[in-house]
Parts: structure tokens; C-alpha cells; sequence
């Protein structure tokens, strides 16, 4: 607790301190505090590839301009994946191996076994079970009273969407929840107590899924788990725990935060740009753009990392073999340079999915087109039922340099008129 | 110049002319043809500029790159005659190709 009040305490003014070597912006106090703006901003003009001498999470270089991170998305071939895909390096004692943080050929062949599952065909038939499930959790809301979007909509919806996508026992979709909010959980948060307990936690579930493996093996179905157990290049992993519990966490994350923190995004930013609230009200078929905006506004990840499996010389800089290289979305995604008027939030963007939340290159996420989705039936359902959402205080904001989203936001619905 | 002809999903047929120099993506996108995404802007960074060249030109075109390929295999719907489009220069030789395009981008 002493750190969260020195924080408190804390000058966040990035033009406070000098541009050297300990200029540190992988900090998730940083952005709990909704301060890393100013400090992307400064290294993007001062110093676009910034490598910081020693951080909490050893040295590294920050990537902050979107056109340099889209070099190193795009060349995965000097820029690996391999052992880590966050700036946190992964515990060698508790490896969690992921498609997402191999290199080709694994990766390729590990993708190719899950992707059907969000491919845009199978998003279709998916299409009308999404709607329902959305309709029932909001027309279950309360009008006119404060409640917490984060947890009465954001999380209920996503979670209950994942639960689908795995075939998981729906009852028990709470563990979905908990499991996801773990596996990125900030040393600093408190999320969980000890490294120990976050550790038995995540052997929990993979118990859990290791008994639905089981049950599925030698049945093919659509769901991820059976095609996992069922898939020629998969079919193997449950020999491999860590391998099953690593690729479960990815899908788990990687269909539950991201849209999760887009949901609440998406309220906070029409609420902070209110005459967008009025052209979306005037025009329901901005959800289209609005969609790929909310998703580049929020960048619900705020980075990817790599490490350089060659020296390379990046923008003007020398970066070594072995070198840590964090690409900052968030950063990306707000360079004038690429983006017009960057820090606004406009629903009828010219090439609105021009952005860089999904990444670029052979790791570009998989689910994109399920998130959009997913957000755009969410926006269907809300403006044909409410007249709009006020954001009635500041939401409180995810403690990590990772995933950037939100614990809780308080609203109030308003009825249309 | 060439003609290059755009094969909607639904049949719809539309043919425009393109500059030498331009990439097939660009053709598509300048002229308001459907179909076609384009996140990255070209930069074989996506693969949601996937399209599928008429049987009678697959040949003619620039071989495949490394980094097309492995884009495209990210798309489970890949076949034999499947492109990325911003990785196909328009020049006279291919002037009269047919384009499909695919029911869904990625």
C-alpha cells in the first residue's frame, strides 16, 4: 500500500525530468493515473526509438511512431516473438508457451489449427446467439440509477461471449473472468496476493480445461477446446501442460480484456466528445466507423514487445542482438504523423480501421474481426433502447503498461424520450 | 494502362482503368470498388486486401513473396489462386485480368 501512497504524491510531468536513458514510461502507475500521454508524446518528438537504460522490467527500447512500429510488426524475421510477447519476461521456472510468442514455423501451424473458429464465416452463425445474449444483459439494466458498466455490462457480456467461443460450462463462467484478470495481473495491483497464489490459480485452470480436453478428444466440434484436441498439429499439446495452459490464457486474454476495455471505452470517449454521441444518434450507421475508432482510441493493449535476433538499425538507432524492443500501440495510434487529429475521438474517420490496436504482420490478432462484432451488436442493442450513457465520474483505471482498460466506471442510463 | 476487371462475392461485375504503377489495391480502392479493406495501406502487413486471380492470369503475375505468403496463410479461406492485391504492380501485361473477390476480408 506505501507505493500506491507515493504515488499519489507523484509528479507525472515527463517534461519534469531530462530525456536520457532513464526516461521510463513502462509504468503502470503511469497509466492508472491516465498520465502516459504527455510522456509518448515528448518521445515521439525527442526521441522516437528511446532505449531506457533500467526499468522494473530490465532495459529496453520504446518504438513510439507508427511507422516504425509497423516495420518491426512487419519483420518478424529480425524482430522475434519467441519467449514473450509483453514487456514483463516470462518466469523460467513457469514457462507459458503461446502461439502468439513463437516464431514461424510453430506459430504458423498453431494459428492455422484455432483460426477457423473466429474466421468470418463462423462469426456469421454466431451472429444471432451474440444479439441475444447482448439483448438480455441489457435489458436487465437499471434506467435512471448508477451502476458500474465495467461490471454489469463490459465484463458480463464479454465473458459470457467467451464462454460460447470455448463451449465452457456457462455456470462457471465467473472463472473465465478471474483467470483473465490473473494471467496479465501488474506485480503492483491487487489482484492477486503472492506470485504463489497466482501460480495455483492458473493450475486450477488448467485442470479445469485439461478434464474439458478429455471429454472432447476424438469428438471434432466447433468450439476452441475440440479443435484444439482434435486439430493434426495440436492434437498432442495436452502432453504438453504448459504449452495448453499458455495457448488458453492467450485465447482467454485475447478475447476477454481487449473487448472488454473497448465496451467501456467506447462510453467513456462518446461522453468526453459529446457532439460524436449526437452525430451517432442522428446516424446509427456510424457504428461502422465509430467501431475500429472506439478500438483505436482505447489501443486496449498498450504495447507488444519483441526481442532483435540481429543487430538492426532502426529509425537512426543501433539496436543490439538480444535487445528488448516494446512497440507502444497506444503511442502509434496517436502520432499525427500517421493519424489526423489523433487525440480526438471522430466516428466518421475516412479509413477508421487504418490503426494499430491489432497489430500488423503474421501476429496481427486473430479475433478482430470477432471484437469488432461484438462491439458493434453492443452499440445496435444500446442506441436502440437508451437515449445515452452518462459517465457520472472518472473511471478508476487497470494499474499495467499492458493491458490499458478499466476496474470500474459508474453510469447512468437515460431513457429515450 | 490496363483494364482489370472486379468480380464481386454476389456476381456484380465492374471494370476500371488503371494506371501503370499502381498496385491493384489502389485501382480497386480509387475507383470505389468494394470488397477490399487495405488496413495496412499496403504494406503486406494485413491481408485484408485478399483477392483471387481469374485461373488465365495466375501465371503471368510476379511470383509470390516470402512475406505475402506468409500473410496470406494466415487466412484459413486461402487457395491455389489467392493474392494479396497491394502486392500486385498493374502494368500492360496484365491489361484485361479478372479479379474475384472473397466473401469475407480477415
Amino acid at each position: 500500500m506505501s507505493e500506491a501512497v507515493d504515488n499519489e504524491k507523484r509528479n507525472f510531468d515527463p517534461y519534469a525530468i531530462p530525456m536520457d536513458g532513464k526516461f521510463n514510461v513502462a509504468d503502470g502507475f503511469l497509466f492508472e493515473a491516465d498520465e502516459q500521454w504527455k510522456w509518448f508524446e515528448r518521445l515521439r518528438n525527442e526521441a522516437p526509438v528511446h532505449f531506457c537504460e533500467e526499468s522494473e522490467y530490465g532495459p529496453y527500447w520504446s518504438v513510439t511512431k507508427f511507422e516504425d512500429i509497423m516495420h518491426v510488426d512487419k519483420n518478424h524475421g529480425i524482430y522475434s516473438s519467441e519467449g514473450g510477447i509483453t514487456i514483463v519476461d516470462q518466469d523460467e521456472d513457469f514457462p507459458l508457451p503461446m502461439f502468439i510468442a513463437m516464431d514461424p514455423p510453430t506459430h504458423d501451424v498453431q494459428r492455422k489449427t484455432v483460426s477457423p473458429v473466429v474466421a468470418p464465416m463462423n462469426l456469421a452463425k454466431m451472429e444471432g446467439l451474440i444479439r441475444e445474449r447482448v439483448c438480455t444483459i441489457l435489458d436487465g439494466l437499471p434506467v435512471g440509477e448508477e451502476f458500474d458498466w465495467v461490471n454489469r455490462v463490459s465484463i458480463e457480456l464479454t465473458t459470457q461471449m467467451l464462454a460460447t467461443l470455448f463451449d465452457f460450462p456457462f455456470e462457471d463462467r465467473a472463472k473465465l473472468t478471474r483467470w483473465s484478470d490473473l494471467a496479465t495481473a501488474d506485480e503492483n495491483s491487487d489482484i492477486v496476493e503472492t506470485e504463489e497464489q497466482r501460480r495455483e490459480e492458473l493450475m486450477e485452470c488448467l485442470e479445469y480445461f485439461g478434464r474439458l480436453w478429455q471429454e472432447r478428444a476424438g469428438k471434432p466440434g466447433d468450439d476452441l477446446i475440440s479443435m484444439l484436441a482434435n486439430g493434426e498439429s495440436t492434437k498432442d499439446m495436452l502432453e504438453r501442460p504448459a504449452e495448453y495452459l499458455g495457448n488458453l490464457i492467450l485465447l482467454i486474454v485475447g478475447g476477454n480484456d481487449t473487448t472488454r476495455n473497448s465496451l467501456t471505452g467506447g462510453v467513456l470517449a462518446l461522453n468526453q466528445f459529446p457532439e460524436e454521441f449526437d452525430k451517432l444518434k442522428a446516424n446509427h450507421d456510424l457504428i461502422n466507423s465509430m467501431v475500429p475508432e472506439i478500438i483505436r482510441w482505447q489501443t486496449p493493449l498498450a504495447h507488444m514487445r519483441r526481442i532483435a535476433l540481429e543487430d538492426t538499425i532502426l529509425n537512426g538507432q543501433t539496436i543490439k542482438k538480444g535487445d528488448k524492443v516494446v512497440m507502444w500501440y497506444v503511442s502509434g495510434n496517436r502520432d499525427e504523423d500517421a493519424i489526423e487529429r489523433p487525440n480526438d475521438f471522430i466516428i466518421d474517420r475516412d479509413k477508421p480501421r487504418h490503426h494499430l490496436s491489432f497489430g500488423f504482420g503474421i501476429h496481427r490478432c486473430m479475433g478482430n474481426r470477432l471484437g469488432e462484432m461484438q462491439l458493434r451488436i453492443a452499440w445496435e442493442e444500446i442506441l436502440k433502447r437508451f437515449d445515452h450513457i452518462e459517465v457520472v465520474s472518472e473511471p478508476k483505471r487497470v494499474i499495467s503498461a499492458f493491458v490499458k482498460g478499466y476496474t470500474e466506471m459508474p453510469v447512468i442510463l437515460h431513457a429515450k424520450k | 494502362m490496363a483494364k482489370i476487371k472486379f468480380v464481386q462475392f454476389d456476381g456484380t461485375e465492374e471494370t476500371v482503368e488503371a494506371e501503370n504503377g499502381t498496385s491493384l489495391m489502389n485501382a480497386a480502392f480509387d475507383n470505389g470498388i468494394s470488397g477490399i479493406d487495405a488496413d495496412c495501406g499496403g504494406e503486406c502487413s494485413c491481408a485484408t486486401c485478399h483477392v483471387l486471380i481469374d485461373d488465365a492470369w495466375v501465371s503471368k503475375l510476379a511470383p509470390i513473396s516470402e512475406q505475402e505468403d506468409s500473410m496470406l496463410d494466415l487466412n484459413p479461406d486461402r487457395a491455389s489462386n489467392s493474392r494479396l492485391s497491394c502486392q500486385i504492380p498493374v502494368t500492360e501485361e496484365i491489361d484485361g485480368i479478372v479479379i474475384q473477390m472473397p466473401e469475407f476480408q480477415y
